[in-house]
């Protein structure tokens, strides 16, 4: 009962007359947390994301008829599989979409792939996705934990923070997302003198903020994210650690974040983003009709947010252009022989192992004095080129790519 | 430097006082816990949601009426008790008879509705929350840097904690209380309004559970979910201390909290898992908890 009744069907209005003889019709289903802590990343603003997609869409293209369903699937990769299993087998849905937990969408991909349906990965984080578990109906769009890694990482050390110091989060992503970063710190020369292993959801990190101090490192990582990165840093500005010198690196922080944070507290960190909606005018008219969607003046909007706007966007180019969308490899081939551009993420490709590849963006937190209104959190560090910001194709170990 | 099981004793210090600091949370909340169940006989699994909203009124009441943090100590414990209050009139006050799982399974639904509730209005990333001026900074003590703020939550939680125990066991107010816990009829007898005690008794407890939500405010995310990470912990600290003993809900809270600090030196993978091993020893050597009084 639980995840068939959050399931609403929502029928976008089409403006298609009747008389059209040729009228292709898509099913998307947006899959995400809608009501736990991931939910400010995607949650309802990714449902709101993918309607504004095909409002833009149908506009020009008004022979294209879209349904747009949303779920929930509580962070549980049971609950997800059974959503995605219905929506694919009787509800005729074509495109599932968003996903912010690595583990439901590692299943979700396996699904998509027996079923030969699509599925873009926007929510979650594993950079296993176009890895080892690639498969031909499975495009990974917004981010990764290689990119985060890479992009803060090398960074870092490059102005300086040649030492390092993880405060990692007790289980797959957070081990992952410490292992690529080790791995870029000490590509570019630089040393990791030691590192914490915290449980999911701990409130108080004083007792391993100390443990960091006493190491001496330059920089904290925080491989964690969400809760357990807003109370590290907490902790960290009341225990002086950014006075002492040492400085945080936040490897996977979102606006949101940020935002419960407040700047007096989160100022100077570092962090990389694919997306940010204060970025340019494009991206800030967009962010007001997303607001007016979502119904949420004070909200801004994530990169997964935005990665799900162009992933639609994208997917209801390559199934115009085949007329169909019921067969997903033959979607999914397409989507990667034509370069993708929206007014979010611009110009931009997606490669043979599922990977959509874009600039990246190395950003610091503005302290209050700097920040002029509500939501202008970044100061612009470094822009870090498409073809440099993700993993090189060879390196993934990719099926798809080898074979 | 002098090291102790291989940790510089300078650390093992600074990680002793830090686990005092989280226990004074643990004693906070577990106060008002036991204070619940020793005089009520209810299992309060609403505290955590209790606790959140101390912490969020804190954030409305600065937001929407500029009231800083100290009033905000005072008001937010009043306006939560008082929701805890309508909450004990109109629905558990009818579940006294019967057996305790109703009562848990009645906060428990209301504790979800009221972390839904929250999550829907405010979202699930959190809210900001500055610390005060007066409380910003620290003290260099050689081996740490103790931040003005944790000795302050060192000392309120120390006060409150002695102040509830000074009234519940000292003066006459509590024994009316504990008369009335062993046996109602007779204390009504006396001419004492027995409903109404019990009531006021549980806004007290939920105003705690608040009061520690206010203190946790500046310091840890003020999200939804904040106390349901919170109360399992909190349960079992009481748990060990003996269901409704406050002496014990105290004395176990600042104990564990060490406890799990240098837990978080030497194995931090087990540092939430160590509460609920020492809780499982603790039942079976003691079945009523360290200082419990019925077995």
């Amino acid at each position: 009962m639980k995840s068939l009744l959050s399931c609403t069907a929502i029928s976008i209005v089409l403006a298609a007359s009747s008389a059209q003889a040729q009228q292709t019709t898509v099913k998307i289903g947006v899959m995400s947390d809608m009501s736990s802590l991931y939910s400010d990343i995607g949650g309802a603003g990714s449902t709101a994301a993918a309607k504004l997609a095909i409002a833009d869409f149908i506009k020009s293209n008004p022979n294209v008829k879209v349904d747009l369903l949303s779920a929930d699937h509580q962070n549980k990769a049971d609950v997800g599989t059974g959503i995605v299993n219905k929506w694919y087998d009787t509800e005729n849905v074509d495109l599932v979409i968003d996903v912010p937990n690595s583990g439901v969408a590692l299943a979700v991909s396996q699904i998509a792939s027996t079923k030969n349906k699509v599925f873009i990965v926007s929510g979650a984080a594993a950079s296993d996705l176009t890895g080892p578990k690639c498969n031909a109906n499975t495009i990974h769009w917004t981010y990764d934990t290689w990119m985060l890694a890479n992009g803060t990482g090398k960074a870092l050390v490059k102005t300086g923070g040649d030492t390092w110091f993880f405060l990692t989060a007790d289980y797959a992503f957070g081990h992952a997302l410490e292992r690529d970063t080790a791995a870029a710190v000490e590509s570019n020369k630089g040393k990791v003198l030691g590192k914490v292993r915290h449980p999911l959801n701990t409130s108080d990190f004083s007792s391993f903020l100390l443990q960091a101090q006493a190491s001496k490192a330059k920089i904290i990582g925080l491989a964690n994210a969400g809760g357990d990165t807003i109370n590290s840093i907490k902790a960290g500005a009341e225990f002086g650690i950014v006075k002492g010198g040492q400085k945080f690196a936040g490897l996977l922080v979102f606006a949101s974040d940020i935002n419960a944070l407040g700047l007096a507290t989160a100022q100077g960190l570092t962090l990389t983003e694919t997306w940010y909606w204060d970025m340019n005018d494009a991206n800030r008219a967009w962010t007001k009709r997303w607001q007016t969607e979502r119904a949420a003046a004070g909200k801004f909007p994530t990169m997964v947010q935005a990665g799900v706007y162009s992933g639609v966007t994208h997917y209801l180019k390559a199934v115009t252009a085949l007329k169909s969308a019921a067969d997903g490899k033959a979607v999914i081939a397409q989507m990667k022989k034509t370069p993708t551009d929206d007014p979010l993420f611009g110009k931009g490709s997606i490669r043979a192992d599922g990977r959509k590849v874009h600039d990246a963006y190395l950003m610091e937190v503005k302290s209050p004095a700097e920040s002029k209104h509500p939501g202008d959190f970044y100061k612009l560090r470094a822009t870090i080129p498409a073809a440099e910001a993700f993993r090189p194709l060879k390196d993934g170990g990719c099926p798809l790519v080898s074979g | 430097m002098v090291d102790i099981f291989g940790i510089p004793s300078t650390a093992l210090f600074g990680q002793l006082l830090i686990g005092l600091i989280n226990g004074s949370f643990y004693a906070l909340l577990s106060l008002g816990l036991a204070v619940i169940f020793g005089m009520l006989n209810i299992i309060n699994f609403t505290h955590g949601a209790q606790y959140m909203m101390g912490a969020f009124a804190a954030f409305l009441l600065l937001q929407y009426t500029g009231l800083g943090y100290w009033l905000a100590l005072i008001v937010a414990p009043i306006l939560v008790g008082i929701v805890g209050m309508i909450i004990e009139r109109t629905m558990l006050q009818w579940l006294y008879k019967l057996d305790h799982l109703y009562g848990l399974l009645l906060t428990f639904g209301l504790a979800l509705i009221i972390e839904g509730l929250a999550r829907n209005y405010y979202g699930s990333a959190g809210l900001p929350y500055q610390m005060p001026e007066a409380l910003v900074g620290g003290y260099d003590l050689g081996f740490m840097r103790l931040p003005i703020y944790r000795a302050w939550v060192i000392a309120a939680s120390l006060m409150v904690c002695l102040a509830t125990w000074f009234v519940i066991e000292r003066t006459k107010l509590g024994s009316y209380l504990r008369a009335a816990t062993e046996n109602p009829t007779l204390v009504s007898a006396f001419g004492i309004d027995v409903p109404r005690m019990i009531t006021l008794t549980y806004g007290f407890g939920v105003g705690l559970a608040a009061f520690a939500g206010v203190m946790a405010a500046p310091i840890y995310n003020v999200s939804p979910q904040m106390g349901s990470e919170l109360i399992i912990v909190v349960f079992a600290v009481v748990v060990i201390g003996g269901m409704g003993s406050i002496l014990g809900a105290v004395v176990t809270g600042f104990g564990l909290g060490v406890i799990e600090g240098l837990t978080k030196v030497f194995f931090p993978e087990a540092s939430n898992t160590v509460i609920f091993v020492i809780m499982a020893i603790v039942l079976l050597v003691r079945p009523a908890g360290l200082f419990g009084r019925r077995p």
